[in-house]
């Protein structure tokens, strides 16, 4: 099975309330990839639109936006997993190229949240779940997340503060990300007077909804060196799993063992272990799961995710850098965008075109993506 | 012309401060909440229980209808949470918890009666049904003491 690079990233702004329609906030990503990879609308061969459906007025998005990018009429699908579904649509044009359908192929993941007036927003937030033995009790993300940080803060005797630690340090990449919905610095303090939203997680628990688009372009390694691509990211491993929708069906309230079974796929894949990885992007929807993330991807033992981020470890200059794009917390989770932005971050660091915010000559990168409340988990190892 | 169409058996929409689900081939899980009793359903050819009841077991072909069991006894708290925010249609609820009972076999996913610091994962609940208004049935856990 030949390799497959992605040789092109884009992504949009991610902001409140994006003054276009949905075609063309995915443009602003599309576009920016192809320019990234010096191609021609003609050079793309397929493309996988992705995004998570409850916000879009528009049926069946993917036609409207291949139309808009130009690409017909190359075949194009919609993807959706939820909060993971761009990294799905990875996984996806990464099986279409390996088994040889295409050679080069657009990911393009958007959301548009404010597309929905907030009312329709709280409408659709209670259907987030089993709707048939769970929304009628009256749930929402938030209070989900929640309990597995009861969880996890009751079995580790781990603290509040521990969780706001995270968000601290998501607000000090948030501010150097000029990509990023919320720029402002965020103190411990701030963190843990803010109000409650679901108990044990308050204000500044939760990432920042807002607009956006993601872009990817990968190409199999013949297509790569006929391009002549000069820094190509290569996918190493791809994990992904699923685990049910219903909590009364699960085992654990500390950790999702869906992330855990995503990331051994992918490593054995790779042919590496946590301690390669230089950088990585984990999906901090809410400060619990960047902490669930640490033990779940191996980057701490059980219960050592608190000791982690005390140390700092998962800053910049620590042993292991997560989120220093300023993660969902405050880069912001265009929810289908969000996992591309994962991708086009970690292949920005691998490229050493990350900026402010590049770590010191990374090898080996992570994307760590999950879907709904551990309903879905796609892990991705990247290399040079 | 409808005159000969039949009537259709909406009674899930009952369940919970609002339904979502109206038709389910677990409908009976209703009658029986309205009774009084929380119950789950097991399957006759390998006796796995389900709860949340469930109509086919994902393990056996041809065993016949689920039959039905009551949730009774003590379960654990596992974890739960108190919502300060709900969505559309909750908010005359709030503050409320919802939580997760651990029966062993089994886990029920429900409202939590009552709720504060003292309340922590592992501590004994039961289960009870609750008649709301309207007309509509629910269950909820009551943590140890508190009954
Ligand atoms: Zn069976």
């Amino acid at each position: 099975m030949g390799r497959v690079a992605i040789i092109g990233v884009g992504q949009s702004a991610f902001v409140r309330g994006y003054p276009g329609s949905i075609k063309e906030l995915a443009f602003e990503a599309f576009r920016e990839a192809m320019d990234d990879a010096g191609l021609q609308r003609g050079d793309i061969q397929g493309s996988l639109i992705c995004s998570a459906p409850e916000y879009d007025r528009q049926r069946s998005p993917a036609g409207v936006i291949a139309e808009y990018c130009g690409l017909n009429p190359q075949p194009t699908a919609y993807v959706e997993s939820l909060c993971c579904s761009s990294t799905t649509g990875v996984r996806m044009a990464y099986g279409m190229i390996t088994g040889g359908l295409h050679d080069c192929m657009m990911v393009l993941g958007f959301q548009k949240m404010s597309e929905i007036t907030s009312a329709e927003t709280q409408e659709r937030m209670g259907r987030g779940a089993d709707i048939q033995w769970e929304s009628p009790f009256g749930t929402m993300m938030p209070a989900y997340y929640a309990m597995f940080a009861r969880g996890f803060l009751h079995r580790y005797g781990a603290s509040e503060e521990d969780l706001a630690r995270i968000r601290v340090k998501a607000a000090t990449y948030g501010q150097i990300n000029e990509k990023a919905v919320y720029r402002k610095p965020v103190s411990l303090e701030q963190c843990m007077i803010a109000d409650p939203v679901a108990d044990p997680l308050k204000v500044f628990d939760c990432c920042a909804n807002a607009d956006g688009s993601s872009a990817l372009i990968l190409a199999s390694e013949e297509k790569v060196r006929e391009l002549g691509i000069e820094k190509p990211v290569w996918l190493m491993g791809l994990g992904s799993a699923s685990a049910p929708v219903n909590l009364a069906l699960r085992d654990e309230f500390s950790g999702f063992d869906v992330a855990r079974q995503a990331a051994s796929q992918a490593y054995g894949m790779a042919g590496v272990g946590p301690k390669d990885i230089d950088v990585a992007e984990v999906h901090d929807c809410f400060t619990i799961a960047e902490m669930m993330a640490y033990e779940n991807l191996g980057f701490a033992e059980p219960g050592g995710g608190p000791e982690l981020i005390r140390a700092k470890e998962t800053y910049k200059d620590g042993s292991i850098p997560v989120n220093v794009d300023g993660g969902l917390l405050s880069k912001g989770h265009p929810i289908g965008a969000t996992g591309g932005s994962q991708v086009r971050t970690i292949v920005l660091q691998l490229r050493g075109e990350a900026g402010a915010m590049q770590v010191k000559d990374p090898a080996v990168g992570l994307v760590h993506n999950v879907g709904g409340v551990g309903l879905y988990a796609n892990v991705l190892v990247m290399g040079r | 012309m409808a005159k000969n169409k039949p009537e259709k058996d909406l009674r899930f929409e009952r369940f919970g401060t609002k339904g979502f689900t109206a038709t389910t081939k677990v409908n009976d899980f209703i009658d029986r909440l309205e009774a009084g009793q929380v119950c789950g359903t097991k399957c006759p050819g390998c006796g796995q229980r389900f709860f949340p009841p469930r109509a086919d077991c994902p393990d056996c072909s041809g065993a016949g209808p689920m039959e039905w069991f009551q949730v009774e006894g003590e379960g654990k708290l596992a974890t739960y949470s108190v919502l300060r925010y709900a969505p559309q249609g909750f908010e005359q609820d709030l503050p409320y918890a919802i939580a997760v009972a651990d029966y062993g076999d089994y886990k029920l996913f429900g409202r939590l009666s009552h709720f504060g610091p003292e309340i922590e994962p592992g501590c004994p609940v039961t289960t009870r049904a609750v008649s709301l208004p309207d007309g509509r049935v629910a269950y909820e856990f009551v943590p140890q003491g508190q009954q």
